[in-house]
């Protein structure tokens, strides 16, 4: 294709890519390397229902001058980035120092909110993508083998966990899990421990988000690779069983060398759709046992004290983390992909 | 034919009738404009509809309760014109709205229509009124009379946090409830709350006067936290999730024999619908509890009020106040008198309001009216929960407290 041709068959969507995706991670940058101007404070006496008292305020005019000279607000350079809120390189050098074994160093890291944060993330990712791999092919295959009329309805109640909306989802299952739910009370029953309560430990509330996440993700890995399955060639297969091949071999040395460029592909969208863990945080309501990245950015734009340079750095991060995930991914499709050109 | 003319005729006359009647009934002169955004609950409902009410001949009155009206707040009443001519809001809010300049003050309106206002209702900014206060809220103590009596407890022995320690002490261990307490503790806005509550029990002060300076590392805080540790201990493992609707299931559902509570809930508890006749019959309330010897009660006192918008036309503004004074009325009040703890003239205090009343009369403080107090309530919020599930000390947790207070208000431009 000629070069001239190739631009004007690619300007559209290069065009979309710059409006919706480039330019809105620039002004996120420019956010993330700005604090709000230095508030103006004077006293003043405050009266109301309940007596009066002397406070505080800002000095709304001599504000608004300082914000009309400069709009953006103080430049800070990396400072939010540096902060104790985000990678804290004080905090973590201190800890450093001062800690006599690395568990204390990390019980130390741990009680900074990023690297809380991270921990889960990045546990929660890890975990819940090679699960949710694995299931999905057990399930798809399952599904294959069924006879015809059984697959429509398998897949239709199969696929339920991802039709329901994550919040509402993960909602259910907090109400579930309760001592008074049917599955908490049902475990108190199994373990004969009336005080047993999923929401009460980190480590049980870590696993339930696990358990959540794999249960809520299986059913998109499930119907990618049941596609997958019903491009296996009919012929190979057939002669794997003339040469003797049991169902097992046939998976290993068939079925799943078609399946590695899905297994690529599920990989990819697992790992980014993984590390932006939300929902269930707000619904199980475990901030105090789990929190992750996206929910500190959720957490500095919704309270009372919103702050958006913070959120802006605590994005930037995030970025910065999925393009370390899937780098090794995306090295290798390209090194395949140039391999394939040549 | 002559009888529908009659009919078409009367009609008429009727609409005409209504809208003057609506038109003298609320006094708003000309066309105008009228937009109320608020939180959405039973006693704002009652407000917004009463101020509906002043709809028609040219006035027009929209509302939306949204119970995520605090995010859409300042980016809507920034906009000029502003999206709402009127606002409910609270302590806290009031002053993020103040924060971004959004409010106007409100001295010639109340001069010129707000002649059936108590003095009290006003909140005034350096002598400029900037919110009508109607309803007065606060947490205080919810607590179950026959229980109390089995174990040998009368009202007046759980007027400290020491003593509904013991009576939680003694609940338990005469086996009737393992888990008698409950607070608003779920992570984040609520525990921050808790935290404020029992630190103003101590009466001394969150931040050097006159600065943003946070002053909670000291000894009033390692009290302040050792009780609510104490207090969490006789509560169930989940606490850390407990916001008010749980709490309040738990009451109803008779898993409680005492928790603080916001006074908004009284109402809730008391009506016949989800709970049992033997819970509501011994609900009883009292003053929030003092503790370590302080003499007030740990709890802040809130009032929800209207404001505003800084950019309507002020016809617009006027017309907003007068739908609003209509809206907390006299009449409306007599309507719905059990529903709030009204601050309006007419009320009749009845039990689901003495426990808010009983916690103001006993000296409690408002809620710190500060431009930085949003951000140690969000430090507080996140900084608690491994304190009080044993990961580390007090000291530890005031430390994290004051250094993320510090970061958010440096970003805030504070410090």
């Amino acid at each position: 294709m000629p070069h001239r041709t190739f631009f004007w068959f690619i300007i559209p969507s290069l065009a979309a890519m710059i409006l919706f995706i480039a330019l809105p991670v620039i002004s996120v940058l420019i956010q993330s390397m700005h604090v709000e101007h230095e508030q103006v404070l004077i006293s003043a006496e405050n009266c109301g229902p309940f007596g009066c008292k002397q406070v505080v305020i800002i000095d709304t005019a001599a504000t608004a001058q300082i914000r009309a000279d400069q709009p953006l607000g103080r430049f800070s350079g990396f400072d939010n980035y540096t902060n104790r809120s985000h990678l804290a390189f004080d905090e973590v050098s201190l800890a450093w120092g001062s800690s006599d074994s690395i568990s204390d160093f990390i019980k130390q890291m741990l009680n900074l909110p990023f690297y809380k944060a991270l921990a889960f993330t990045l546990t929660y990712t890890f975990v819940v993508t090679p699960f949710v791999i694995v299931l999905g092919l057990a399930i798809a295959l399952g599904v294959n083998a069924l006879p015809k009329f059984a697959k429509g309805p398998t897949i239709f109640v199969s696929l339920l966990p991802m039709i329901v909306t994550p919040l509402i989802g993960s909602l259910i299952l907090f109400w579930m899990i309760d001592g008074d739910g049917v599955i908490g009370a049902s475990l108190q029953l199994l373990f004969n421990d009336p005080d047993l309560s999923l929401k009460a430990s980190p480590s049980l509330t870590w696993m339930m988000l696990i358990v959540y996440g794999i249960w809520h993700s299986a059913p998109f890995s499930f119907i990618v690779f049941y596609a997958g399955l019903q491009s296996v060639p009919a012929d190979t297969l057939e002669a794997a069983t003339i040469d003797g091949a049991n169902r097992w071999q046939r998976i290993r040395y068939v079925v799943v060398p078609y399946m590695k460029p899905l297994v690529v592909f599920i990989t990819l969208m697992q790992l980014m759709d993984n590390f932006r863990v939300f929902e269930p945080i707000v619904s199980f309501a475990s901030e105090a046992s789990a929190t992750s990245l996206s929910w500190i950015i959720y957490q500095d734009l919704t309270q009372d004290a919103q702050l958006f340079g913070s959120a802006a750095a605590t994005s930037m991060l995030t970025i910065v983390g999925v393009t370390i995930l899937l780098l090794p991914v995306l090295i290798r499709t390209w090194r395949d992909f140039s391999r394939t050109a040549h | 034919m002559s009888t529908i003319k009659t009919i078409a005729l009367t009609a008429t006359a009727a609409a005409i009738l209504t809208s003057s009647a609506a038109f003298a009934e609320c006094g708003i002169q000309g066309s105008a404009n009228v937009s109320i955004l608020g939180n959405d609950f039973p006693a704002l409902h009652a407000v917004f509809s009463a101020a509906e009410e002043c709809a028609g001949s040219g006035v027009t009155v929209a509302k939306n309760h949204n119970k995520d009206f605090k995010n859409l707040m300042v980016p809507a009443l920034s906009a000029n014109p502003a999206e709402y001519s009127a606002l409910t809001v609270a302590n806290g809010t009031l002053v993020t709205l103040m924060n971004s300049d959004l409010v106007r003050p409100l001295d010639e309106l109340v001069a010129k229509h707000g002649s059936s206002l108590n003095k009290s209702q006003l909140v005034t900014v350096n002598g400029k009124v900037m919110a009508v206060a109607f309803m007065a809220n606060a947490q205080h103590l919810f607590y179950r009379s026959d229980i109390l009596g089995q174990v040998g407890l009368s009202a007046n022995e759980v007027q400290t946090y020491e003593q509904v320690l013991t009576a939680a002490k003694r609940i338990r261990e005469a086996g009737i409830m393992e888990y008698p307490v409950a607070l608003n503790t779920k992570s984040g806005w609520n525990l921050g709350e808790e935290f404020v509550n029992m630190y103003l029990g101590t009466g001394a002060d969150m931040f050097v006067p006159g600065t943003a300076q946070v002053s909670i590392n000291n000894a009033d805080g390692v009290a302040t936290l050792n009780m609510l540790k104490d207090l969490v201990s006789y509560s169930h493992p989940d606490f850390l999730t407990f916001d008010s609707n749980a709490t309040q299931a738990m009451w109803e559902g008779g898993k409680l024999a005492l928790a603080t509570m916001w006074g908004s809930r009284a109402v809730g508890v008391l009506d016949d619908e989800g709970s049992t006749e033997e819970v509501v019959m011994n609900t009883d309330f009292a003053a929030a509890p003092s503790f370590n010897g302080g003499s007030i009660p740990a709890s802040s006192l809130w009032w929800d009020g209207f404001v505003i918008s800084k950019n309507v036309s002020d016809a617009d503004a006027e017309a907003s106040f007068i739908a609003m004074m209509n809206g907390i009325s006299t009449e409306m009040v007599q309507a719905n008198n059990s529903v709030a703890t009204w601050l309006i003239e007419g009320y009749v205090p009845s039990k689901a309001a003495s426990g808010v009343a009983a916690t103001a009369m006993n000296g409690a403080s408002p809620y710190p009216m500060l431009p930085f107090m949003g951000a140690l309530h969000g430090a507080a919020g996140s900084e608690l929960s491994d304190f009080l599930q044993g990961k580390e000390s007090a000291q530890q947790a005031l430390s994290d407290m004051e250094a993320a207070y510090n970061v958010a208000a440096t970003e805030k431009g504070f410090l």
